[in-house]
Order: C-alpha cells, then structure tokens, then sequence
C-alpha cells in the first residue's frame, strides 16, 4: 500500500475510514434492532413460577432501561464524534485539556444514577428476600421453628407458617427432605431430582451440600442460593399454578456439573397431601422391612452355620 | 511559551560510548536490558494467550450443538481451567508487565529498571510458571476452574496433581509478578526524568504505578491461600474442610479479595495504553488529565472492597450483601469518569483513523457494554438469577476481551514500530480490527441471552431446549471469526518485521519520551535526559525543533493555538 501513489492512497484511505464508520455504526444498529425484536428470553431473565422471581425480573427491567438510555448515549456521543471529528483538510483540533464544571457534573450524574439504582433495589428487597404467607386453601403447614440452624437471615412468612423442605446438594444429585412432627429425622418424606410442592403455600427451602458446593437454582422460581458444606442457605418461593418448573446446579461441582439436574412440580394441595402420606407410609414400610431384616441377620448370625465347610 | 531552559541544570551522566548490542541466543538468555525482557514478556506470554485460544475454540465446538460429545467432561473441564487460568496468569497481567517493562523506563526518561537483575528474574519465573502449569496436560490437568473452589480443590475431589501444578503456578507467576510490580513502583518512584513531577507522569505510568500497588497487596493473599490449600491437600491441615473446624466459603473470600482486585489489575494498565493513544491520533491533549488519574487511583482503593459481589449467592447476611453492592456501585463512578474522558478527548479532535486508534475507539465502544453488564450483576437481587450463567461469562469477556485485549492490540499497533524499527501493515491491521470486532461481538452478546435462558456456566453439554442449540452455534461461529482476526495480526507482525515500512523515531507526532530516541532505541536509551517541562514532552521538543530550524515542520497541531482550560 505504501508503494503506491499519495493519491491513490489518499482515496484508499478515504473510502476505508467510510466502511469502518459504517461498518460500526451497523453493528450498533444491529444490537439495537436485535434488542427491539427480542423476545422474553432473550433479553430478560425467567420469571412466572413465583414472586420473588417476577420481582426480580421487574427490578432487571427497570436496571435495562437506565442501562439502554446510558448505552445510547455514550455510544451515540462517540460515534458522532468520530465521524464528525475525523482528520479533515485544515481541520485543527481543539487544546482543550479539560473543563472542571463539566468533570464535576458527569462525576455526581453517574452517582445520581447508581444511587437511584440502589433505592429502587432496597424498595424491593422485602418482597424478594422475604416470603407472603400460605393463601388461605394452601396445605396446612406446620410453623417453622424446630429448624435446627436458625437463623438471622432465614427467611419467614408473617405468620411464621411456611412448608420448609431441606435441600441437600450432593454429586450429582438433590436430595429433598419434607418436614414432620417428630424429631427423628430417619422416618421423614424425601425425594430425589424431583420435588414435589403444593400450590398456595409458602415453600422455604433450607440449602446444604453433602461434599462440594452447589448452586440450586429453578430460574422461574428466584435465584441461586448456594449450598456449601457446613453452612445453611435460605430461600422461598410460592407457586400459584401447578406445574413443573426445571433447573440445574449452577455451582461447578465436578464431572458430571452439568447432568445434575433439578425439577419442581407444584399439585394441588390436597394431591401434594395424598403424596406425602404415600411417601411417608413407604417410608414406615421400609423401615419396619429394613429392622425385620436386620433381625434375621442377627438372628443368623448368633446361630452356628451349620452348612460351613 | 518558555525560552530554551538553559539557566538551571542539573548533574547527569552524559554517555560517550555506547557498548555494540551482543547477538545471539546467549545474550538473550542472560540480558538484564529491560527492552529486551519487554520483547520476550510479550512474545512468551501471546504464545500463551495463542494456546489459551486454542483451548477457547476447542470448548466453542463442543458447545456448537447441543447435547454434543466432541469432548468428555473431565477435557471439558480441564480446558476452562486452563483457558482461564492461562489467559489471566499467564496472559493479560504479565504482557501488561511486557509493555511496562519496555515502555515505562523511555517514557519517565530511565536507561532501565530500578533493579534490573530482579527484572530478568521476573520473566524467568513467569516462563517457569507457564512450563510447570502446561506439563500437567501429560499427567493431569486441573478441572476445578481458575477459581479451584474448595473442597472440590481439595484431595478428596481432585485427588490428581492437576491442582498441585496450579498451585505451583500461582505461587512462581505471583513471585513473579511481586518483584515486577515492586521494580516498577521502585523504577517509577526514583528514576523519572528531571522535571518529570507527578503531575506531568504519563498516564500508562500512572496505569502502572497502580497496577504494580495492587499486586503488592493483592498477590501475598492468593500465595497464603493456595499455600493454606496445599498443606490441605497433602499434610493434613483443614482450613477449608467444614468437618475440622474449616470453612470452604473461607477460600473464596481469601480467593476473591485477590481476584477482584487482580480484575482491576488486568485492566488498569488497558485503560493507560487508551489514555495515551487517543490524544495522539485525535491531536488533541488528554481531556482530564488530573480526572483520569485520580480515578485511577480511586478505582484501585475501591477494587479493595467489592470482592463479596462474586459471592452474593452464598451464605450470606442482607447487610453484607448491601455493602457489596453498593461498594461496586460506587466503582462504576470513576470508571464512567474515564469514558467520558476519553470520548471527550475525542471531541472537536482531528481524528486520524489509524490501527491503534480504531483498536482503542473498539475498545470503548466493547468495555462499555461490560461496564453496564457489571452494573446488573451488582444489584445482588438480579446476581441471584445471573450469577454463574452465560450472562457471566459474556460480562467477563467484555471486560476482559473487550477491554484488555483490545487495549493491547492497541498497544501493540501502537508501539511495534518503537520495538522493531517498522511499521506495521495499515491495512492488514485493520482488517484484522473489523474481524475481531465483529467476531467478538458475534461471540459475546448473544453468551448474555443464552445465560438468560437459564444455561450455567462450566457445563460441557446443555440439553436441546428453548433457542439454546441457535444461540450457542452463533457463539460459536462468532469464536472462529475472532480467531481469524487474531490470526491476522500474528501474520501483520511476523511480516512487518520483514517488509514492515522503516518508522523513523517518531512516526504518529506522539507525546512521550520513548518517541525522543531512535527505533529501535540504543542499549542505554538516552545519550542525554532530556528535561521535561509538560506532560507531553514531545510536543515540546518538536515545538523547539521547529522553532530553532525555523522549518516548516509539521508540528501535527496548530501551534499557535493557546491551551485553554475552559
């Protein structure tokens, strides 16, 4: 290119510096257009199963917004002045080294804006951190207070009454374990992948991880709560409408991270009773064949074998 | 302006004979000439940035379908761990201590390094670090992620030596690291030209000042918590094993007061390459010098205090999870403030549309996108659903790709002609932007809506639900155009140094003293120290040329344009 006469490069020049502004300019154009055409997911997190997660994906679109205004105009003022202020014959640029007022006034206008941002995410923090309670024909649920790591940050419904399901993250796999009304733990309702919930009522989960850390995470139902070794996370939803929500850890677990999967599926609350009777009286069935068994064992065992080499 | 300065004068040494530069591989190995370590810092570690690409496009294809079985998990999770692990430790943090070490000494008027032996210690560590990490790919690599969460770093989950060599990584690239950050803060502290007050410190140095402050207090705190991992994995301690009185989120507080700060630490020194290259193509000075440096430095104290934003999905209490926010809140002010300095800078300029400057306009244009996207993942209610997706990982990347790796191909458009003595290839350059920059951004922006869609980050397989198998095939094609546009600038720079246009000592009319010598510069850079009068001083010298040859040498400015401060 260099070879070639100043001319020539001149209009080589020209016409390039031309598909680069345009080029740019389209790109930008191009996001836009994207943006404008988007549908729900594309630009906006999953929401619909419960509150918390509509909250959050209300408090998501008022951030965009502010955010779209400033990307359109920062990006808008720089375009413009590169094409604009591009190198032109006898142009000459500005020595200007600065303008105090000006410095000033984007300083505190940036901090008006994040401090907006921040009134508007404590004015909704109560409704995502902390859960409504059960609707009036939601499952009787017991009120939560024999959970063994109380907490500061635990969140309850007003009137105390949730249904608290512990949730165990293990490689690769959850484990889900329903209250009862004693103490032993070893005869409560569980289940794994699968958690099955009762519309109308407040489900608050207690998150832990068996080896390494997990993140549970159902997107329509609120956001990750990681659940690390020796600690307890909180969280809750309250789903209106039966149906199956899905998920999967979002916390790098191992091999297998990504096949280890998780589902809820909210029923009716009288069907959601029925299922933890059935579960529970397995369960006593189990348990009862299970000591049956040992006792044979043991019975054996104190009897001489008598077919023994 | 001022008359020629003869009244006052200070003692320098003024060299008279200048020892012939040794050739060979031998005098390579053993130099101590901070020019020559600038050179093989920024050759070793664009080899390593190449393999960490390399391991980039590899997860890009298994990711192209759905459902797809290019790769088995434990490859899968090998490679992000050393794509990550390589393109932050290996990469972005010492190719910035590459232009620092060659730059900063010609731009602050030095004949080398404060300490310039510890100088060549500093490479040889880092090259040792890389050499240790890679020879794991021939037993084990790592898969736990750069991050190395525990437990599943500890013994129990990786009981391979992958971890072992990551470990062994972090501690021989941070003492690197420790020794280059102390020999530029020492370098720049004591051996500025004379007149060269703070107030007059290139930007990049400014850049580099900090970058070296963050990794003095930083780095000791990722070597004691990887040295607390390794006696946990082989002697017995538990520190971050729950069942003897440890605590894993521990290690990601410990990991992330390093982490963060080390995001800063890869960005900082980008953010001074633009400071210097857009005034010289707009012929304009710096809007806010005084602003771009004191958010600098603001942007460091309060990278100290946002470490907890990586974490807002753990166990943790609301008022902790506010003070976080609203800490990395703050850090989007003096960051804001630097954008709006430089698109001022740009303002009623001449803009010369030159490889660095697009670069540089590129970079603002990408970064601000990954500005914003910090903003949402800094509201912690919306971290909850973003945190650990996709989302992520397209922020990250517009922060790190847009952000520092076009600054450094700014950087590199930008300087070659200074460290090879040829320009490199205009066209080819650019070419190479316009790939990038589309490749990059096809890359990228849809990575947000396939987090959006619910797919986390550090899953070697998705299920073919939703829009997931399109977006990530557009990602994917988008990863191989970014490539060829990388490709492209490795093919400008081996050819230039060949056919490259001679440069001449100055060839952009820049502003800094690494302009003032030859190109190459001689072995002792400055036969006489030139005194500095402004924070561009060479306009000043061109401005005296000019004046005392009463030619007519184009000055780049209009000379008699009076500065204003409005």
């Amino acid at each position: 290119m260099n070879r070639m006469p100043a001319a020539l490069t001149c209009v080589h020049a020209r016409t390039r510096r031309r598909v680069f502004t345009l080029a740019f300019a389209g790109a930008v154009a191009g996001g836009l257009a994207l943006a404008a055409g988007a549908s729900a997911d594309l630009l906006t997190p999953e929401s619909g199963g419960s509150a918390n997660a509509d909250d959050i994906d209300t408090l998501y679109k008022i951030v965009l917004v502010v955010a779209t205004v400033i990307f359109i105009g920062v990006e808008g003022a720089l375009v413009y002045s590169l094409v604009k202020f591009r190198a032109r014959k006898n142009a000459v640029a500005a020595q200007i080294r600065g303008n105090t007022r000006l410095e000033i006034g984007w300083t505190i206008g940036a901090a008006v804006v994040l401090v907006v941002l921040a009134v508007v995410t404590f004015a909704m923090l109560g409704g995502i951190r902390t859960p409504p309670n059960s609707d009036a024909d939601g499952f009787a649920t017991p009120v939560v207070q024999n959970v063994s790591s109380a907490s500061a940050f635990q969140p309850r419904p007003p009137n105390g009454r949730s249904l608290n399901i512990k949730v165990n993250g293990q490689r690769y796999v959850w484990r889900y374990t329903y209250p009862d009304d004693d103490d032993n733990v070893l005869n409560n309702a569980f289940s794994y992948v699968e958690m099955v919930v009762p519309t109308k009522t407040t489900i608050t989960l207690n998150i832990d991880a068996q080896d390494v850390a997990h993140s549970w995470w159902i997107p329509a139902l609120g956001g990750k709560f990681d659940g690390v070794p020796g600690h307890t996370n909180f969280t809750w939803f309250k789903i209106d409408k039966p149906g199956v929500y899905r998920g999967q850890c979002a916390e790098l677990c191992g091999r297998n991270h990504a096949d280890m999967v998780a589902q809820v599926r909210a029923v009716e609350p009288a069907e959601f009773k029925t299922w933890l009777e059935t579960k529970e009286r397995e369960i006593d069935e189990n348990n009862a064949g299970a000591l049956e068994r040992r006792k044979a064992d043991a019975e054996a065992a104190t009897t001489p074998a008598e077919e023994a080499p | 302006m001022a008359a020629v300065d003869t009244a006052v004068r200070i003692p320098e040494i003024t060299a008279h004979h200048v020892e012939p530069e040794p050739t060979g591989w031998v005098s390579w190995v053993t130099t101590t000439d901070h020019k020559r370590l600038g050179i093989m810092y920024l050759v070793t570690t664009f080899v390593f940035f190449l393999l960490g690409g390399v391991e980039a496009l590899l997860m890009r294809v298994q990711l192209g379908a759905p459902d797809n079985t290019f790769l088995t998990p434990s490859t899968y999770n090998a490679l992000f761990t050393l794509h990550g692990t390589t393109m932050v430790f290996l990469f972005v943090v010492p190719i910035m201590a590459g232009f620092a070490n060659y730059f900063l000494p010609l731009m602050i008027g030095a004949r080398d390094m404060a300490f310039p032996k510890l100088n060549a210690l500093s490479y040889w560590l880092l090259l040792a670090g890389g050499i240790v990490f890679y020879g794991s790919l021939f037993f084990a690599p790592p898969e736990a992620g750069w991050t190395s969460y525990a437990p599943l770093s500890g013994s129990a989950f990786s009981p391979t030596s992958g971890i072992d060599a990551w470990i062994f990584l972090i501690h021989l690239t941070g003492i690197s690291s420790l020794l280059g950050a102390i020999n530029f803060y020492a370098t720049i502290a004591n051996m500025r030209a004379p007149g060269m007050g703070w107030g007059r410190l290139p930007l990049f140095v400014w850049s580099i000042l900090v970058y070296a402050i963050l990794l003095i207090l930083a780095l000791p705190v990722i070597a004691g918590a990887v040295t607390l991992l390794l006696t946990d994995r082989h002697f017995g301690t538990g520190f971050f094993d729950q069942s003897q009185g440890g605590d894993p989120l521990l290690w990601q507080h410990l990991f992330w007061f390093f982490g963060h700060p080390e995001v800063y630490i890869m960005i900082l020194p980008g953010f001074g390459i633009i400071s210097e290259v857009l005034p010289v193509f707009a012929r304009k000075p710096i809007f806010g010098y005084k602003a771009i440096a004191a958010s600098t430095v603001s942007i460091a104290f309060l990278a100290m205090l946002v470490w907890a934003h990586h974490m807002f999905s753990t166990p943790s209490a609301t008022i902790v999870l506010i003070f976080f926010m609203i800490s990395s809140f703050l850090i989007a002010v003096p960051t804001g403030v630097k954008i709006f300095n430089w698109v001022a800078t740009l303002w009623r300029g001449t803009i010369e549309f030159k490889t660095p400057l697009i670069f540089s306009v590129g970079f603002i244009s990408i970064f601000l996108v990954g500005g914003i996207t910090g903003v949402f993942l800094a509201v912690f209610p919306v971290d909850w659903q973003l945190t650990d997706t996709y989302f992520v990982v397209a922020h990250l990347h517009y922060v790190l790709v847009g952000g520092s790796v076009f600054s450094i191909f700014a950087g590199i458009y930008y300087w070659f002609p200074k460290m090879s003595g040829r320009m490199l290839g205009e066209s080819m350059g650019k070419w190479s932007f316009a790939l990038m920059y589309v490749g990059f951004n096809v890359t990228f922006l849809i990575q947000h809506a396939i987090g959006l869609d619910g797919m986390p980050r550090r899953v070697y397989e998705y299920p073919d639900v939703g829009h997931l198998g399109l977006y990530n095939l557009i990602s994917t094609i988008g990863s191989f155009i970014l490539a060829v546009g990388i490709g492209l600038t490795v093919i400008n720079v081996v050819r230039s140094l060949k056919v490259g246009v001679k440069a001449g000592p100055d060839p952009w009319k820049a502003n800094t003293l690494e302009w003032f010598m030859p190109s190459p510069p001689p072995v002792n850079n400055f036969d006489a120290i030139p005194r500095v009068r402004s924070v561009e001083p060479m306009k000043d010298v061109r401005r005296q040329v000019a004046r005392q040859t009463a030619s007519s040498i184009e000055l780049g400015e209009d000379p008699s344009m009076s500065e204003s401060r409005a």
